[in-house]
């Protein structure tokens, strides 16, 4: 099956196969990151901007601030998750409290229907 | 491409919903396929539910649109009943108990832990009065907001309440706007006070005089959601009150026609106003939706304007005793955060029956107001011990509070915020002096940026944040400062981000001493804000511990409930069937 991916409610959360699986306000760790000068940024999630799949990674642009710095903005493709196995769908989320590389995209997620 | 949500809208919206609502409800939680949750959730919006967060599965919030916050004669004492016997969840609220009823900046109200299963019998129950909750969410034409004194006020040159009522009655569930591009929220008002805050709605109806005659002037991009705070602006153009219907068809088709549908942050009339400015705005009115020439703007009353201007002169809020033109009075009554217990709710009923009409009125700063007192009866309404704590003559820190749902039962929230706003309410009551000349000094909470709040138009905005103390992530809030409204309106400074939650206090302590000792004689709070640069204002606010205590430091947004004994998500017992007993897990 495909696996169906999408935020809403404003981007407060991610559905993943119509479960919710991410939500906003949790501090996520980014390093390797031009988000802000700082060496890890310590970011507040406050809402998904543009979510896609990128087998196996569930992906996510999202916007919220460095607690340290105060920079805000919208991070580069993070993985926020996987389905491993689309026919089950069953999606297993990533430690948020673990550090992150936010990632340019040289290709495109597949698009929201 | 249209979004997602759009392509649901196509598929089922608007009236139809309910026909699928009442078989699910009828049939059960477990009736919804599990594939299809997304998208039946985002439509009952329209019928005003709200799938409470994470954690709260099979649970709705249940908003109920009463225009211009006019709730008649008889309907109190059904939303009453009706919050008490389905308004409980499986935990109380240790502030407001099991059961309360939420006056929202909108004049609606909100109900929470309300089950799919009990949805047809609260519909029937609130159908029989009058009231009803059909598109309270959702793309559509939201609750209308107004002067909550409509019809009554002494201030009012246009009676605003039979125009909010037509506009009601035209265009819910009308098909032809049933589902716009995002939500479309209208504000008129015919007093000269400014209670409207047309200034943040979408499509603004404000008193103004033309060649002799009273209508309205119209603005149109108001809003304050996501960082994006806009005022309406003025499109030049002036309507008599019959013609205020055609106008609103117009604006709304032009929204349906040209929002844009395939990015629904981008989807707001504010966005299709800076793209286009207000003259093109006016001219594709005239054009393309109105088949009448489109007067030039007439003479408004903005410069009267006191509702929530910081002015400390007029009526900034509705709270107190004031006589309507017809010589009975209204008494406007402070709601706490916008929150009242069930049983206070039917027990007020009960009073404005005894001694009002038995009707009451919503305000946009979630107060109530009794309306149609007779002088012979104020004294003694006033003496009734409920009055206490719904106090016509509060403290300025109560009667200035206004908090969002937060993280009690939204997804978007970053922090807890009504019971907090309660608390911090409490503590400046009882450790803050304002200058004597200060009756009013609005605290607007929000818990996102979604400003449901509306943080940005208050003398101190609170918005939810993150931080850390001593390496530990705790809820915080930015502080902004000088908003407010009237003819010179002004969106608030953020001056100091990211303060510790329980630090609020002690800066807001700190603000207002700094404020006495630097102030010229009778400045207001606002007017000294805006005679300052913010490096200057951000010494002025000195984030401090205090006595002041904050149970919600820890991230309730993870919990399933803030307040339960075990709120650990996994503890959660939702989803449920409709008696309240958990469901067994897929797991």
């Amino acid at each position: 099956m495909t696996t169906d991916v999408h935020q809403l409610d404003d981007g407060a959360w991610i559905s993943v196969n119509d479960s919710r699986e991410v939500n906003v306000s949790d501090l996520w760790l980014l390093a390797r990151s031009d988000f802000c000068g700082c060496e890890t940024t310590d970011f507040l999630a406050e809402g998904f901007v543009k979510v896609g799949v990128d087998y196996p990674d569930i992906q996510a642009r999202i916007a919220g601030q460095c607690i340290a710095c105060g920079e805000s903005g919208v991070t580069d493709w993070l993985t926020v998750g996987r389905v491993v196995d689309p026919d089950s769908g069953e999606f297993y989320g990533v430690v948020h409290e673990s550090v992150h590389f936010p990632e340019k995209r040289t290709r495109l997620a597949r698009p929201e229907e | 491409m249209p979004s997602k949500v759009e392509k649901w809208k196509d598929e089922v919206y608007g009236n139809e919903i309910r026909e699928h609502l009442m078989e699910f409800a009828e049939q059960g939680w477990d009736a919804i396929p599990e594939d299809e949750h997304d998208a039946w959730f985002e439509r009952f919006k329209w019928w005003g539910l709200y799938h409470q967060r994470s954690g709260q599965e099979s649970y709705f919030m249940m908003r109920i649109g009463t225009p211009n916050g006019v709730i008649k004669p008889g309907q109190l004492e059904v939303i009453g009943e009706i919050a008490k016997e389905y308004a409980t969840g499986p935990v109380d609220n240790p502030e407001f108990g099991e059961a309360y009823c939420d006056w929202t900046t909108r004049q609606s109200i909100q109900l929470h832990w309300i089950k799919l299963e009990d949805i047809p019998e609260i519909f029937e129950k609130l159908e029989a009065v009058g009231l009803g909750t059909q598109q309270a969410c959702g793309d559509s034409w939201r609750n209308i907001v107004g002067c909550p004194v409509a019809g009554k006020d002494k201030h009012e040159h246009v009676d605003a309440w039979p125009v909010a009522e037509d506009l009601h009655e035209t265009f819910k569930g009308n098909d032809d706007y049933s589902n716009l591009p995002r939500k479309w929220k209208v504000a008129i008002a015919g007093c000269d006070e400014g209670c409207g805050q047309g200034d943040i709605n979408d499509l603004a109806f404000e008193p103004a005089e033309k060649d002799g005659e009273l209508g309205f002037n119209v603005r149109i991009g108001g809003g304050l959601s996501r960082k994006e705070p806009r005022l309406a602006r003025d499109i030049d153009v002036w309507v008599p009150p019959e013609q205020a219907a055609d106008v609103a068809h117009g604006m709304s088709s032009l929204f349906r026609d040209y929002g844009d549908r395939e990015d629904r942050f981008n989807a707001r009339i504010k966005f299709l106003m800076d793209e286009w400015g207000p003259e093109k705005m006016r001219s594709v009115l005239q054009e393309e939706y109105v088949d009448f020439e489109l007067p030039t703007a007439g003479e408004d009353m903005r410069d009267q304007y006191s509702y929530n201007t910081g002015s400390q002169d007029g009526h900034n809020d509705h709270v107190g005793i004031h006589e309507q033109k017809d010589g009975n009075y209204y008494v406007g009554l402070n709601v706490l955060v916008g929150r009242m217990g069930a049983d206070d709710v039917l027990e007020l009923a009960e009073l404005a029956d005894e001694y009002g009409s038995g009707e009451v009125r919503l305000t946009q700063r979630q107060n109530i107001i009794v309306t149609d007192v007779p002088e012979e009866n104020l004294d003694e309404f006033t003496s009734e011990p409920l009055l206490e704590n719904y106090s016509p003559d509060p403290s300025p820190f109560m009667r200035g509070s206004i908090a969002c749902t937060g993280t009690e039962y939204c997804s978007l929230s970053i922090v807890e915020t009504k019971n907090r706003q309660v608390r911090y309410a409490r503590w400046l009551k009882d450790n803050v002096e304002l200058p004597e000349d200060h009756k009013d000094f609005h605290i607007h909470l929000s818990g996102c940026t979604a400003s449901c709040a509306q943080p940005q138009i208050a003398d101190v905005s609170l918005r939810g944040m993150k931080t850390r103390k001593d390496g530990e992530p705790v809820e915080a809030l930015d502080i902004g400062l000088g908003g407010g409204l009237g003819d010179d309106p002004r969106f608030a400074d953020w001056v100091e981000m990211r303060v510790p939650a329980d630090e609020v206090p002690g800066a807001i302590k700190n603000l207002v001493n700094n404020f006495e000792d630097a102030r010229e004689d009778g400045e207001t709070f606002r007017d000294f804000v805006e005679d300052r640069d913010e490096e200057t204002l951000a010494e002025m606010v000195e984030p401090e511990e205090t006595d002041y205590h904050d149970p919600y430091m820890h991230n309730t947004k993870m919990t399933w409930y803030p307040y339960a004994e075990d709120d650990d998500m996994q503890s959660s017992p939702a989803p449920t069937d409709g008696s309240g007993e958990p469901l067994p897990s897929d797991d």
